[in-house]
C-alpha cells in the first residue's frame, strides 16, 4: 500500500479562492484553513456535541443543508436550521426520508454548492444507495454520521456498526473521538474532500450521545473567520450549469451495455475513486497532524482503536498504570484512507494488541488484522453492542485477564 | 489525579439533566475538568431519567453511563419505592466511602440496604429538597436546584459563586440543549414575570440547601468521600 506521508511542519496548500480576504454577508472574513487553525486564536467553550456541529457549520461557508429527523442527530440538524434563519446558509431543506435527503444533497452538489447533512444509524443504511453514487459522481458532500444501533430490536443508543457499511462506498471516513475532534474534522473535512485530486464525499463519524449529547470543553476558532467557499470549477468532473446540462449525465450511457468497454470503464472509475481516497493522505496528514495519534507505542501491550473507544481506553490505561501494567495507545483518526503503514510501524514491537469496539462485529479489529504481520497478536475486543456503555474498568479487566491467560 | 463521579436518578421533568449540566458548568468555572451527559434514550414525564456528571483534577475522557459512582443523588422517592431506576438496587455500583443524597421527607431504605451501605461506609443524607423548593423557589420545579445545593454543600465539588455563574449562563441567555429541554425551560420561565426573579429564587434555593447540607455534613464522623 501507500508509503506513509511525512510532512512535519508543512501545511495543506493554501486557498487561492477569489473571495479570500473578503467579507461575507454576515461580516465573516473568508480565510484560508491554515490561517484559521494555526494563526487565529481559539477560545474554550463548554458545549454539547450538537452545539459544536452548529458552531463548525457557522464557520464553514456551507451552501445547502438538508435535514431529516433521526436520533441522535436531530438536535444538530435543528440547530443548523437556526443558522439558516440567521442567514448563514443559502438553502436549508427538509427531506422526506434519508434516501431523499441524500438525493437532494446530490442535486445541490451537482449544482456547485458546498453541501452538508447529518444522519444516524438506520438513516445511514436507508440512505446507503446514494453514498457510492456520490463518490462515483465525485461530489464532495460532507455527511456527519452520529452512530447509533442499526439492528432490530430497536436501539437509539451509540453503536458503530454502520461505519462498517461505509468502508467501501468510495467516501472518506473519519472518526472523531471527542467534540473537539468533531469541530476540527468538520471544517478540515470540507477542505480535504474538495481538493481537485481528491473530490469525493466525506463521512465525519462520531459516536452518538457519547459525543453529541455530552457537554465538554471545546476550543473554537474565531466566529468572524470562515472557510473560503467551494469552487465547483476546480472539480475533476464538469460542474452542471447551463453549458453542461444535467441530462447529459445519463444520456445513452454506454456503461449500461454488457460488453468489455462497460466493464473496464466501470472498473477503472472505481479504481480512480480508490486512488482519490489514497491521494487525500497528503492533504489530511498536515491538517490532522497524521492519520493516527501515538502514545507510548514502544510498549509490549497496545490498545488500537477509534472514536469513543479511544476515550474509554485512555481511562483504562490510567487504571492499569496504577497497578503497574504499562499500556500504549494508537488512536486511528481516519478509517478511509486506512493508515496501513502508520499502524504497521506503531505496532511493530507490540506483543498484545487490543481493539475495543462499540459494535458486535469487530470490523476495526478485522481491518487491523488484515494490515499487520503476525496478526495473532490482535485480541478482538472488548466489545459492547446495542449502545451499552463500555466502562474503563471493563476494558482494564479484560486486558488483565487476557495477559494472565497468556502467561504474563 | 482525583475524580468524583456523580449519578443523578430522577423522574422525567424534574430537571435531572439540567442539574448535571449546571454542576458540570460550575465545576468548569471553578477551573476543574468536568463532563456531563444524560442517560441516552427517550424520556417522558414521571418515567425514569438519569444523568451523569464527572468532575476531576485532570482531563476526563470517560463518558456514557456511570456504572461506578461516588455520589448518587435521588431526585424522587419513586426512584426507590417504585424502582423507577435504570439499576437495581438504585445504589448499584456505589463506591466505598460514597455518598447518597435522597430527596425525601422520610427514610426509605430497607434494613438490607442499610446494612450493605454501612459495609461500604456510604453516607446517606435524607434531604427534603421539594419542601425547600416549594418554600423558597415557590415551585416544586426548583427541586433540582435544592439538590444541586445539597450536593455542593456536602461535597464542596463546586462553589456557590460558580453555581450562580452557571445559572446565569444557562437561563440568562438563549440555550438549546434539546427540543424537550428548551420547552421545559420556557415553561419555568413563564412561571416568573421576569427572568431575574427566576434566577434569584433558584439561587436562594441553592444557597439555603447548601447551608443546611453543609451543617449535616459537619456532623458526619465517618465521612471519607473523595474530594477534587
Amino acid at each position: 500500500m501507500n508509503k506513509s506521508v511525512e510532512l512535519k511542519n508543512k501545511r495543506i496548500i493554501a486557498s487561492q479562492h477569489v473571495k479570500l480576504g473578503q467579507k461575507n454577508r454576515k461580516g465573516q472574513t473568508y480565510t484560508d484553513v491554515n490561517d484559521i487553525f494555526y494563526k487565529a486564536e481559539s477560545t474554550p467553550s463548554f458545549l454539547t456535541g450538537s452545539e459544536v456541529i452548529k458552531e463548525a457549520i457557522r464557520r464553514a461557508s456551507v451552501g445547502s443543508m438538508v435535514a431529516y429527523p433521526i436520533t441522535p442527530q436531530s438536535e444538530a440538524a435543528a440547530l443548523i436550521g437556526e443558522l439558516f434563519a440567521e442567514d448563514y446558509l443559502d438553502e436549508y431543506f427538509r427531506g422526506e426520508s434519508e434516501f431523499a435527503v441524500m438525493g437532494q444533497c446530490a442535486g445541490a452538489a451537482f449544482g456547485g454548492h458546498r453541501v452538508y447533512t447529518t444522519t444516524a444509524g438506520p438513516g445511514t443504511l436507508r440512505a446507503m444507495e446514494n453514498f457510492p453514487m456520490w463518490a462515483g459522481s465525485r461530489l464532495p458532500i460532507q455527511v456527519c454520521v452520529t452512530c447509533r444501533g442499526i439492528n432490530s430490536p430497536l436501539s437509539i443508543q451509540p453503536d458503530t456498526m454502520e461505519m462498517h457499511y461505509l468502508l467501501e462506498t468510495g467516501m472518506l471516513v473519519w472518526h472523531a473521538e471527542t467534540a473537539q475532534d468533531l469541530f476540527d474534522y468538520t471544517l478540515k473535512g470540507f477542505i480535504v474532500a474538495e481538493q481537485p485530486d481528491v473530490h469525493v464525499p466525506i463521512a465525519i463519524c462520531c459516536d452518538g450521545f457519547f459525543v453529541t449529547h455530552t457537554k465538554d470543553t471545546v476550543n473554537m476558532t474565531p466566529e468572524d473567520l470562515c472557510l473560503t467557499p467551494y469552487d465547483p470549477y476546480k472539480a475533476p468532473v464538469p460542474c452542471l450549469d447551463m453549458e453542461t446540462a444535467p441530462i447529459r449525465m445519463m444520456r445513452d450511457p454506454f456503461v449500461m451495455k454488457s460488453n468489455y468497454i462497460n466493464y473496464s470503464t466501470h472498473a477503472s472509475w472505481q479504481q480512480e475513486i480508490k486512488a482519490a481516497i489514497e491521494r487525500s493522505r497528503k492533504h489530511t496528514v498536515p491538517l490532522l497532524d497524521g492519520l493516527i495519534d501515538e502514545e507510548n507505542t514502544d510498549r509490549e501491550v497496545l490498545v488500537v482503536t477509534s472514536g469513543t473507544a479511544v476515550s474509554q481506553s485512555r481511562e483504562a490505561i490510567r487504571l492499569l498504570e496504577q497497578e503497574g501494567i504499562k499500556v500504549g495507545l494508537v488512536k486511528i483518526k481516519t478509517i478511509r484512507p486506512f493508515p496501513f503503514e502508520e499502524i504497521k510501524r506503531a505496532t511493530k514491537n507490540a506483543k498484545h494488541i487490543f481493539v475495543p469496539e462499540f459494535n458486535v462485529g469487530g470490523w476495526l479489529a478485522r481491518e487491523i488484522k488484515s494490515t499487520i504481520q503476525n496478526n495473532e497478536r490482535v485480541y478482538v475486543g472488548p466489545h459492547v453492542a446495542g449502545g451499552m456503555t463500555m466502562p474503563s474498568e471493563v476494558i482494564a479487566l479484560e486486558i488483565k485477564n487476557h495477559l494472565k491467560a497468556s502467561g504474563q | 489525579m482525583s475524580r468524583m463521579n456523580i449519578r443523578i436518578s430522577g423522574l422525567g421533568g424534574q430537571g435531572a439533566v439540567t442539574a448535571a449540566h449546571l454542576l458540570a458548568m460550575a465545576a468548569n468555572r471553578d477551573g476543574k475538568f468536568s463532563i456531563s451527559n444524560p442517560f441516552f434514550g427517550a424520556e417522558k414525564r414521571m418515567a425514569p431519567a438519569e444523568s451523569y456528571c464527572r468532575v476531576g483534577s485532570e482531563r476526563i475522557y470517560d463518558r456514557g453511563e456511570l456504572v461506578y459512582p461516588d455520589v448518587i443523588m435521588v431526585f424522587h422517592p419513586q426512584v426507590i419505592t417504585m424502582q423507577k431506576s435504570y439499576t437495581a438496587p438504585f445504589y448499584s455500583g456505589i463506591q466505598e466511602n460514597g455518598l447518597i443524597i435522597i430527596n425525601t421527607p422520610s427514610d426509605l431504605l430497607t434494613e438490607e440496604d442499610r446494612k450493605r451501605l454501612e459495609d461500604l461506609n456510604v453516607n446517606v443524607f435524607n434531604h427534603d429538597a421539594t419542601k425547600l423548593a416549594l418554600e423558597i423557589g415557590k415551585t416544586e420545579l426548583s427541586t433540582n436546584m435544592a439538590m444541586i445545593g445539597a450536593c455542593a454543600g456536602v461535597t464542596k465539588i463546586v462553589s456557590l459563586k460558580a453555581l450562580e455563574g452557571a445559572l446565569q449562563e444557562r437561563f440568562g441567555k438563549k440555550f438549546v440543549a434539546s427540543g424537550g429541554t428548551a420547552s421545559l425551560d420556557e415553561a419555568i420561565k413563564k412561571k416568573y414575570k421576569k427572568k431575574n426573579d427566576l434566577l434569584k429564587a433558584n439561587m436562594d434555593c441553592i444557597t439555603e440547601s447548601y447551608t443546611l447540607s453543609e451543617g449535616w455534613a459537619e456532623k458526619q464522623e465517618n465521612m471519607k468521600l473523595v474530594s477534587v
